[in-house]
């Protein structure tokens, strides 16, 4: 039986939690960013600015078009909170090719601000293969920084050196006959796939075939995006969406 | 005896022939019909005459009437009476329909057409009645929008169509006849509000149509009545519809199971009494059992069995079960071949399935009405008295199942709220109107006022409602150049593109289900030879289960479905396969909602009963003695009073209140509480809530908290507390999540399909969760947000309910400090750790797991 015990009630160091890959210090921070601070770094993976205009743009739901910009302000938040020096964006970034032009006035010049004073790199992904010359910043098929590949896609088989998106990895965890499904980041030592940034991105289960090819048999840890934390948790508490 | 309606049942009536003199009154049956009346030796009952006058008058009218009462046929008499005088010769300036009867559920519709074309056939009548359904083939639907019978037998839903079709004006140009069946099932729902948008727009293409609403009792037939009729005055006035009531019947014959076996003090399964109901079905002809869930009645019917000794043919019903299963119970019924059927609500509605002589609700019955309605089953026949057992599931239902037997015998009724239209309801209905043509919005106001539901609203909400559809309505206005309602030179609003109306047409409805999963008997999987798994595929539908329930199950997990233990084969996308099992301790299968709270009815009665002594002594004895030692060792509260107790138990010290709300608003209560608690630093723990009480246990002394001052019993139940805490413990809430998602798919912001693909449901629901925290942050003051806070305060979280009881027991609060456990507590007490926790919030649980995990060292 699960009780609010009083201890809990205070918040404990989870806001964050340190990770390596291979070898290099990393911060993954609850909000689905991960900071490198020997490169005062931060890196995002699919913020997919404009999902939900899209689905307007196509004549099909009139979702809330707020997502944009809740994803923006996530962002100034999180790369308030760092010593951030540059700026990578791990691949779909903008939902489909119309999304900068659809963007709002001020969502853009939320995005300009960011980039002041910093080095900002579109990596290109799936969704996003060319980006708007108005976009700022610098375009990068992938970044090969310290020994690692910082790339939108991660490659089949058990890749080292790595870090990743696409896949918006999520985790169900089943405890005391409660299950909660977030999303998560999923790694082993030798490499990362982040949780996708934007707000209206679903999540793929991490024991979906997808992610199978990507750990082989050598297993790998998830760390759950709550709302007042970062949290790691055994694999064995992990279950599938269904079944 | 006076029998209206023709049945396929053996007769063992005789005729009275002493009411056909008062038959004398208002109208005279057409002579077809009236020949066929004395073929049979029956006569008109006063109603169906009286009926038959207002039709001649073309007066709207309610007919209030007991079951039994010929209740149907009286509805459909103007109709015949109409078709027989104008015999096919009338003027025709549509399409040619003459009468829509609308009924809930899709069944009912069907076996109101099978009675009534039986007679109209022996009458050698040439009328045409014909159903529609979401069953009926496509080529059916589309022939009947271009040639219609004269009677069309439907459901609200097919309404909402046959409404967004552009030819509406025609198929229901010469509609002279709308009868509303069952109208007191539907009308404080969400569907009531389609249906009363949907007659509103009725009485702009057909001016001169009469409507007619038939109702069981009720406790304010007001409401009906200006829900039949055109609201001209909505400011000023409350237009309503002429009354025809039929006094009661027969006063039923209702007891309450007394058992030699102990009576449980919590739980629900009311197994201690399985022994008593067998015997019951063994001794009468045909027995339904009432439970009130689906899982109950899975539970009970396994038990019965368990218990059938001499084979009974006993069956199941409930709404989980495929069609073709239920269509089989219920002509089983009808043969006679079936001693007892174990059903949900599902049966409660005035289907006609057989000689019922016995109902026996399991369970207590929650509301007066409901369980008037469900006695109704039994002899279905107004001359007769219907015979009912209760039986209480525990101690504290023992009383809810008396207050519900005196309220029936006083003839009282639940009342229901007033309705207010709800504003995703009319966002769809707006769509609907947009898809038939275009519109101007004024006249579309004026037509939206004139249903009952919505007579009040504003002027400023439907803008916002208009603006919604067209764009969204966002603050944000960045929708513009995508508006789906594109504004005419003229001031009429039209449709920006034919593809919006198809999907809008995939969308209808109000019945937002929590996303099934059809459940396929196949054989046992893989092959001891091979090793290799059989193929899953093909196997008999034994209907759908919960997605949810289907999630936490495992391969091999034993589950009782249907009747039967099934074994976990796999699943595939949206079936999930099983196979035949045996297991001694099969998984019941959890099913969403289904659980009505007490009703605010019996709930008065429960707390009169408590504090009264004269009706504790006509208690059974344990109920009796049990509250006896409670008003020794604690008091039993006055009927204005709410008690609160606090004592000590093992290391923990626990807060019982006893406000006899229901579950839903002692849920709410509760989190209030703990919350307040929390502040307070009593450290509050957890708590737990049923139908009549809830506890919330900390980890400080109450008790000495409360002596000094410290925890204020009084503040802690101000009514304050719905303002900032209630909003903060929303805005995380799952049970707001979940009403934000039906708003959301009912006004059309998500879909529930798509053309040619499904979506599935846990697709629909992570969105659904984004879009409601995007929009709380972004947009608070949305009209969709305005919609999903007006549900919750009626439906799950209950909190008009509990604003009712914080201001009713202001400075009523009876505080009683213990040294220990109090009789009066026991039940709640025993249902700590059997029914889930609630308060505890998603990272708090993923903290735990985390914790887990470092204690154990699997991390570095």
């Amino acid at each position: 039986m699960l009780e609010l015990k009083p201890e809990r009630f205070e918040l404990s160091d989870y806001g964050s939690q340190p990770i390596a890959i291979s070898g290099k210090a990393f911060v993954a921070d609850m909000s689905g960013a991960l900071y490198w601070p020997a490169e005062k770094m931060l890196i995002v993976a699919d913020l997919h600015l404009g999902k939900g205009t899209a689905f307007a743009v196509r004549g099909t739901q009139m979702l809330p078009p707020y997502d944009t910009r809740d994803t923006l302000l996530r962002l100034v938040r999180v790369i308030d909170a760092y010593d951030v020096k540059t700026v990578v964006a791990l691949g779909d970034s903008f939902h489909d090719s119309k999304s900068f032009e659809f963007m709002n006035e001020d969502d853009r010049k939320i995005l300009t601000v960011l980039q002041d004073e910093r080095d900002w790199i579109w990596i290109n992904g799936n969704h996003d293969p060319e980006i708007a010359e108005q976009a700022g910043g610098s375009r990068a098929d992938q970044l090969e920084l310290g020994g690692l590949v910082l790339r939108h896609e991660p490659r089949i088989g058990p890749v080292t050196h790595e870090i990743a998106g696409h896949l918006h990895p999520a985790a169900k965890v089943s405890l005391y006959g409660h299950s909660i499904r977030r999303p998560c980041f999923i790694g082993n030592s030798r490499r990362l796939i982040m949780p996708a940034f934007g707000s209206y991105t679903g999540g793929l289960n991490v024991l979906d075939q997808a992610f199978s090819p990507l750990f082989g048999n050598d297993g790998f840890s998830v760390w759950l995006l709550g709302d007042d934390g970062l949290y790691p948790v055994a694999t064995r508490r992990l279950g599938p969406d269904r079944g | 005896m006076t029998e209206t309606k023709p049945k396929r049942r053996k007769s063992t009536r005789k005729a009275p022939a002493k009411q056909r003199s008062k038959a004398v009154c208002g109208a005279e049956l057409p002579p077809v019909i009236g020949q066929w009346f004395r073929q049979r030796g029956w006569a008109p009952r006063v109603h169906q005459l009286k009926l038959l006058e207002q039709g001649k008058l073309r007066r709207p009218t309610l007919l209030i009437a007991p079951t039994g009462a010929g209740k149907t046929l009286a509805g459909f008499l103007p109709s015949l009476a109409d078709l027989i005088a104008s015999d096919g010769s009338a003027e025709r300036k549509g399409a040619g329909l003459h009468t829509l009867y609308l009924s809930p559920l899709k069944a009912l519709a069907v076996d109101v057409a099978r009675n009534l074309t039986t007679p109209l056939e022996e009458m050698g009548l040439q009328i045409s009645v014909e159903t529609r359904s979401g069953d009926t083939s496509a080529a059916k639907r589309q022939r009947q929008r271009k040639r219609p019978p004269d009677i069309l037998m439907t459901t609200p839903e097919q309404l909402a169509l046959l409404l967004s079709n552009e030819d509406a004006e025609y198929l229901f140009a010469d509609l002279k006849t709308i009868i509303l069946d069952e109208l007191h099932a539907l009308t404080a729902t969400k569907r009531g509000d389609l249906l009363s948008l949907g007659l509103a727009r009725l009485r702009k293409l057909a001016p001169d149509a009469l409507c007619i609403g038939l109702s069981a009792t009720v406790a304010r037939p007001s409401e009906l009545r200006s829900y039949l009729v055109e609201q001209s005055e909505p400011e000023t006035a409350m237009t309503m519809a002429d009354l025809v009531e039929v006094a009661g019947g027969v006063e039923p014959d209702i007891e309450i199971l007394e058992t030699e076996g102990a009576l449980p003090w919590s739980g629900h399964t009311s197994r201690y009494a399985v022994p008593d109901l067998y015997a019951q079905i063994k001794t009468h002809r045909l027995t339904l059992l009432f439970v009130n869930t689906r899982s109950q009645a899975e539970l009970l019917f396994q038990e019965l069995w368990r218990n059938n000794d001499d084979d009974l043919p006993i069956g199941l019903h409930h709404g989980s079960l495929d069609a073709g299963q239920r269509r089989k119970v219920e002509a089983a019924m009808a043969a006679g071949a079936l001693k007892a059927v174990v059903c949900t609500s599902t049966l409660d509605l005035g289907i006609d399935w057989g000689d019922i002589d016995l109902v026996i609700n399991v369970g207590a019955p929650k509301g007066a009405s409901r369980l008037i309605q469900r006695i109704g089953r039994a002899n279905h026949r107004l001359d007769e008295p219907s015979k009912a057992l209760l039986v209480p599931a525990n101690r504290f239902e023992v009383l809810e199942c008396r207050a519900a037997l005196e309220a029936a015998r006083d003839g009282t009724q639940d009342a229901v709220l007033n309705r207010t239209g709800t504003l995703d309801v009319l966002a769809q209905h707006v769509m609907c109107v947009a898809c038939s043509g275009p519109f101007y919005p004024d006249d579309l106001y004026e037509e939206v006022r004139s249903a009952s539901p919505y007579a009040n609203l504003k002027r400023a909400d439907f803008e916002r409602v208009i603006e919604f559809v067209s764009t969204g309505g966002y603050a944000l206005r960045s929708y513009e150049r995508f508006a789906r309602l594109r504004i005419e030179d003229s001031g009429m609003l039209r449709l920006a593109h034919p593809r919006l109306a198809q999907q809008h047409r995939l969308n209808i409805g109000t019945i937002v289900d929590a996303p099934m999963i059809k459940v396929r008997l196949v054989g046992r999987k893989g092959n001891a030879k091979s090793g290799r798994p059989k193929a899953l595929a093909g196997g008999k539908v034994l209907g759908e289960i919960d997605e949810y329930f289907a999630g936490e199950l495992k391969h091999g997990d034993a589950f009782v479905f249907a009747g039967q233990v099934l074994r976990y084969e796999g699943l595939r996308e949206t079936e999930l396969y099983v196979s035949k099992a045996f297991s001694r301790d099969p998984i019941i299968p959890s099913y969403p909602g289904g659980k009505f709270p007490l009703s605010t009815h019996l709930a008065s009665r429960v707390r009169r009963m408590l504090s009264d002594g004269e009706t504790s002594s006509a208690l059974p004895t344990p109920v009796a003695e049990w509250l006896g030692i409670q008003s020794e060792r604690s008091v039993l509260p006055a009927p204005n009073e709410v008690l609160v107790e606090t004592f000590p138990r093992g290391q923990k010290h626990y807060l019982v209140a006893y406000p006899f709300e229901g579950r839903l608003a002692h849920q709410t209560l509760g989190m209030l509480l703990t919350r307040r608690l929390q502040r307070a630093g009593v450290q509050p723990l957890g708590f737990v809530a049923n139908d009549y009480a809830l506890s919330v246990w900390c980890a400080k002394p109450l008790n000495d908290c409360i002596e000094q001052g410290v925890v204020d019993v009084d503040a802690l139940f101000e009514q304050d507390m719905l303002g900032d805490d209630l909003d903060a413990w929303l805005a995380e809430s799952n049970l707001m999540k979940r009403t934000f998602r039906m708003c959301a798919v009912i006004a059309g912001l998500i879909e529930r399909r798509h053309p040619g693909k499904t979506k599935s449901g846990r697709q629909m629901t992570a969105s659904s969760d984004l879009i409601f925290e995007v929009l709380q942050r972004h947009d608070p003051h949305h009209i969709l947000l305005q919609a999903a806070w007006a549900d919750a305060s009626t439906g799950l979280l209950d909190i008009g309910r509990l604003g009712e009881f914080l201001e009713r027991v202001q400075g009523r609060i009876r505080h009683v400090a213990l040294d220990q456990v109090s009789p009066l507590s026991v039940p709640i007490l025993l249902e700590i750790g059997r029914e889930s926790i609630h308060g505890s919030t998603a990272d708090e649980l993923l903290r735990e797991a985390s914790l887990e995990m470092l204690a154990e060292g699997e991390f570095e």
